[in-house]
């Protein structure tokens, strides 16, 4: 019979906080910001299929990095869980605390129980009735979670862009500067020798938590509405006022690092 | 229903499978007891347990869909409810309206509506008018053991379909039976006991073609017909000041009229009637 090597258990719990610390770092970053209308996502996202952004309910919303099939999995649960709930009891009792706590249950077991962990930092936004009331809860691939103060950077070089968004970020800032800001911080990295670069329109996902809508607040910023609020800082919510999904595609395809 | 849940507090399998996109699928897994369907009845006839939802007519226009209901619900020769409300956006260009088992029939649509709402939110796109009709026939279907007991629910969804490639036939209208269907309706339809009356004041004004006013006019006409001869069947009233629920699906989405708009509406029916009981 093979002899078993002996492995610590904090070498092994540093072994897998490694694993998803460097996955997480290989992929693209995404930052969620508090601002005068609502919550806005910002991804950085090569495709317009696979989102990193989405709605899990009335006015709470996810957005991830790290390894899609990972992260699609925790969206689709508390989807899920989202809508037993509210079906069981009422849309008002399904909340952004609840959810995270479930996911931060789940990652924490995954990180524990199983060899490999996931590769993802989540976050779940709650948009409140004023942006002092907005819940932005920061999940990481070991179940620890953080209540964030109306702003968040995740994914590699999560640190450099929490820096830049911390200097530049009001949480009474109209959509236009939001996403600017949003932007400018997500570009700060990553250009040739630590230099900043612009990042184009079609390379960004855009999602907003609309703060002043009952009912379903979840909208994506797409298209023209995007590249008018990237050019000028004009609110154009109006052209992103499609109900959610509706223009985009069903994303089926295979998880994948995005 | 928490039950589902296991003690660490993390997610259950069944939450995190890939699986399906159908939220009554996972339901039927995670927590049956919340679909209508799968309830055991006790032997017998239960028609008289539930208030009886009644007149729900549909009306295709040009560029959209109307679909109105009556306030009344009975049960037999009572009036269980005189402000209940049947008609529902079922989604963002969506309406659906029930008639029979009230509250079969109110649990019924509060799980189409989540249904619709769930897939949309799992795959990223809405399903296709013709996908949503089907799922709610599905739902119909299940409900059919306790239809054979007096239970019986018969909704009508109608929406504006964003595929369509004329746009004159971008509202279209859905009925079902008790064991399931659907059908798809040409110009106009109604449910429930008043609707053989609402069918034929139908069948005498609907004209192709129709704008969205004309058909909102045209369905609460259609409704106080139905009011005038079925007693289960609630007219506009005036005197407590409850009109029918009026609702439309346009490309620009559902809209329900506000209570000012029914009650100008009403008040002109009413007004013309009073010249003339026949319309």
């Amino acid at each position: 019979m093979a002899m078993q090597f002996y492995a610590s258990p904090e070498q092994i719990m540093r072994d897998r906080s490694e694993l998803a610390r460097k996955g997480i770092a290989r992929g693209r970053s995404a930052v969620v910001l508090s601002y005068t209308g609502g919550v806005l996502f910002v991804a950085e996202n090569l495709s317009s299929a696979l989102h990193k952004v989405g709605e899990i309910y009335d006015r709470i919303g996810f957005a991830a990095v790290g390894r899609y099939n990972e992260f699609e999995n925790l969206r689709r649960a508390g989807v899920r869980m989202a809508d037993l709930n509210g079906l069981s009891y009422d849309r008002r009792d399904v909340t952004g605390r609840a959810l995270a706590n479930a996911f931060a249950q789940t990652l924490g077991a995954i990180f524990t129980e199983q060899s490999k962990p996931f590769e993802v930092e989540i976050c779940v936004a709650q948009v409140g009735v004023t942006a002092a009331e907005d819940e932005l809860y920061r999940l990481t691939y070991d179940g620890s979670v953080n209540d964030e103060p109306g702003r968040m950077a995740m994914g590699g070089q999560a640190e450099a862009i929490a820096g830049v968004l911390k200097s530049n970020h009001r949480p009474d800032m109209s959509l236009g500067d939001a996403v600017k800001v949003a932007v400018q911080a997500l570009g700060s990295v990553g250009g040739e020798g630590g230099a900043a670069r612009t990042i184009a329109a079609d390379q960004l996902e855009v999602a907003i938590l609309d703060r002043g809508r009952a009912g379903r607040t979840f909208r994506r910023v797409t298209g023209a509405a995007l590249t008018a609020l990237l050019d000028d800082g004009e609110p154009v919510v109006e052209s992103a006022d499609t109900p959610a999904g509706s223009a985009d595609s069903a994303d089926t395809a295979e998880g994948s690092d995005s | 229903m928490a039950a589902a849940f296991d003690p660490s507090g993390r997610l259950p399998d069944l939450f995190t499978s890939a699986g399906t996109s159908s939220f009554s699928a996972f339901l039927s897994k995670a927590a049956p007891e919340l679909l209508p369907g799968r309830r055991p009845l006790p032997p017998g006839m239960a028609t008289d347990l539930t208030p009886h939802a009644t007149t729900i007519v549909a009306i295709a226009a040009a560029d959209g869909v109307v679909l109105a209901g009556d306030r009344r619900a009975t049960m037999g020769n009572l009036i269980a409810k005189r402000d209940m409300e049947k008609v529902y956006p079922a989604d963002a260009f969506s309406l659906v309206g029930m008639a029979g088992a009230a509250g079969i029939g109110i649990e019924l649509l509060r799980l189409f509506r989540v249904e619709l709402e769930h897939y949309e939110k799992i795959e990223g796109a809405m399903l296709s008018l013709d996908g949503k009709a089907n799922r709610l026939a599905a739902m119909v279907r299940g409900n059919l053991g306790a239809a054979m007991q007096g239970l019986a629910v018969v909704p009508i969804f109608a929406g504006f379909d964003l595929a369509a490639t004329d746009p004159a036939k971008a509202g279209r209208i859905f009925s079902f039976d008790v064991t399931g269907g659907p059908y798809e309706e040409t110009g106009y339809d109604a449910v429930g006991s008043g609707s053989l009356f609402a069918k034929s004041a139908l069948k005498k004004r609907f004209r192709f073609g129709l704008s969205v006013d004309d058909a909102v006019r045209l369905a609460v006409e259609a409704l106080y017909d139905a009011a005038d001869d079925d007693t289960a069947t609630g007219g506009p009233d005036l005197t407590r000041r409850i009109y029918p629920v009026v609702m439309s699906a346009t490309a620009e989405g559902t809209h329900r009229l506000t209570e000012a708009e029914t009650a100008a509406i009403a008040g002109s029916v009413v007004a013309g009637r009073t010249e003339n009981p026949g319309g």
